[in-house]
């Protein structure tokens, strides 16, 4: 199993946190509509390293940044998320 | 090709059953093919033999970068059923177990079609009342669908926890006796064998590694066995769509996942329906060898590790002990898992691409199998006639967006609330 180091609460099982988006996929509101379809429907989904945002849901509840690799899950790095 | 027969099988064994011809041969790839598909599982192969069959197109190659039927055409739980509540899924899938009904017959291949019946387990009046609406969804377009009392679940499970205190209360349930489960494996092997009858080079260990293109048009594949030069090209490899249509420099909504399945040690036949569940993800039934195969949730995050998390095994286990007690005295023997296409609606895709002469088929998140039958017919009639079939017309590449998506959960773009 993953165990993922929250930059707030130290090392935690992953089941305490719960995958959202990858990163290059947040819209926001005032985004025009079709840069938001492709945000939202268009994915790299690669066999490798992507960025992605994730929640410490069972946890904290902060935001956080992986970047992780999908076939090893081994975490390059995490960071807070700051939008 | 030497057919199949009760007959064949008697004379066989008069000289120790030796001399029957190997199921499909192992050519070398030809410089170039009418039709290329990527992807030697169930739905390709599928493809492959319907374009032969219905389209009289002979010159197809099937290329697999393992061996055939060894994705998640060989990792799913075999489960066959047609009850979807959209109109578009459950056209598509009842046109599949319509085939489904005929397969065997039709590959002169044993594929073990069982229509055991699949029931859908109600927890709650709630539960009831979605099942009660699919029903009735379903039988409008005259597909079979049963409401079942809390007293005929239990008639036709009597194993099922039916206690005061059970942990999901049952309240009913919503069977489709057409439905049941298939060989997996065998459904590989029989288009494959049947195919290749037709002329069909089904090349394994054949890994496609780009795209040869002209003018933003596609004109062949590269692979570790050199290039071959094709008319058109059929992505057909659900579980790596991305990485594949990335080749060919399109990103897709679509997000691989893992999905874990299990099987416990064979025993005596206890359970002769497929039991599922309105509110779990839970999947029981029992294999014609006698193991009961269990599936359960997704991981719920990107991944193509085909390893599964420990947590998921876990639920599902719990889960059908819950639902079933008797299967806690038994030992689970083997846990796998599949890399689940998820799409962005739930549904699959089979469509033309924004790049000339290449097509997907993909995006059938965890239930792709039991449409392998209709999943080839459609896509056959896509690759040979450049135009959609009319059942697979909703399921096109643009319906994201256009806004037209086919939302069976109603979850939106986010795969791990499905």
């Amino acid at each position: 199993m993953m165990q993922i180091d929250c930059p707030y609460c130290g090392p935690r099982a992953q089941v305490e946190f719960a995958y959202e988006r990858t990163l290059d996929s947040i819209v926001t509101l005032d985004m025009p509509a079709e840069e938001a379809v492709s945000r939202l429907y268009a994915r790299a989904n690669p066999r490798g390293l992507d960025d992605e945002l994730w929640r410490h849901s069972f946890g904290c509840r902060q935001w956080l940044v992986l970047r992780r690799h999908r076939v090893s899950h081994a975490i390059v790095s995490i960071t807070e998320y700051a939008p | 090709m030497k057919r199949y027969s009760a007959l064949a099988l008697l004379k066989a064994g008069l000289t120790g059953q030796r001399g029957w011809d190997r199921a499909w041969r192992d050519p070398e790839p030809k410089k170039s093919y009418d039709v290329i598909i990527i992807g030697g599982g169930g739905h390709g192969l599928s493809t492959a033999y319907y374009l032969a069959k219905v389209h009289g197109i002979r010159n197809i190659a099937v290329l697999e970068k393992g061996w055939i039927g060894g994705g998640n055409t060989g990792r799913n739980t075999t489960i066959v059923r047609s009850n979807y509540r959209q109109k578009p899924l459950h056209d598509l899938f009842d046109f599949a177990l319509n085939l489904w009904e005929g397969m065997s017959d039709e590959l002169n291949y044993n594929v073990m079609f069982s229509p055991r019946g699949a029931l859908f387990l109600g927890h709650s009046d709630s539960d009831m009342t979605m099942l009660a609406q699919r029903g009735d969804a379903l039988r409008c377009d005259g597909i079979d669908a049963e409401l079942l009392s809390r007293d005929q679940v239990q008639k036709l499970i009597p194993l099922l926890d039916m206690s005061a205190s059970a942990r999901f209360p049952i309240h009913g349930g919503m069977t489709q006796r057409r439905g049941g489960t298939a060989r997996h494996d065998a459904v590989a092997w029989g288009y494959a064998r049947a195919a290749d009858a037709l002329g069909v080079d089904v090349i394994q260990k054949c890994e496609v590694t780009g795209f040869t293109m002209d003018g933003g048009r596609v004109t062949g594949v590269e692979t570790n066995r050199g290039s071959i030069g094709a008319g058109r090209v059929g992505i057909c490899v659900a579980g790596n769509s991305g990485p594949v249509a990335a080749m060919a420099g399109l990103k897709l909504p679509i997000e691989a996942q893992t999905l874990q399945a299990f099987v416990t040690e064979p025993i005596k036949p206890m359970i002769d329906t497929v039991i599922m569940s309105q509110s779990l993800h839970c999947y029981i039934s029992q294999s014609d060898k006698g193991g009961i195969v269990l599936g359960g949730d997704p991981d719920q995050f990107p991944s193509y590790a085909q390893r599964g998390l420990p947590a998921r095994i876990e639920k599902a286990a719990a889960e059908a002990i819950a639902l079933v007690p008797a299967l806690s005295r038994l030992r689970m023997v083997r846990c796998w898992s599949g890399t689940t296409d998820m799409s962005f609606d739930g549904s699959p895709i089979i469509s033309g691409l924004p790049v000339d002469n290449l097509y997907l088929n993909g995006g059938w998140c965890y239930g792709g199998f039991k449409a392998t039958p209709a999943s080839g017919w459609c896509y056959a009639h896509l690759l040979a006639t450049g135009a959609s079939h009319a059942l697979a017309a909703p399921f096109a590449f643009d319906r994201f967006a256009r806004g037209a998506t086919i939302d069976e959960a109603g979850v939106g773009f986010m795969p791990q609330l499905r």
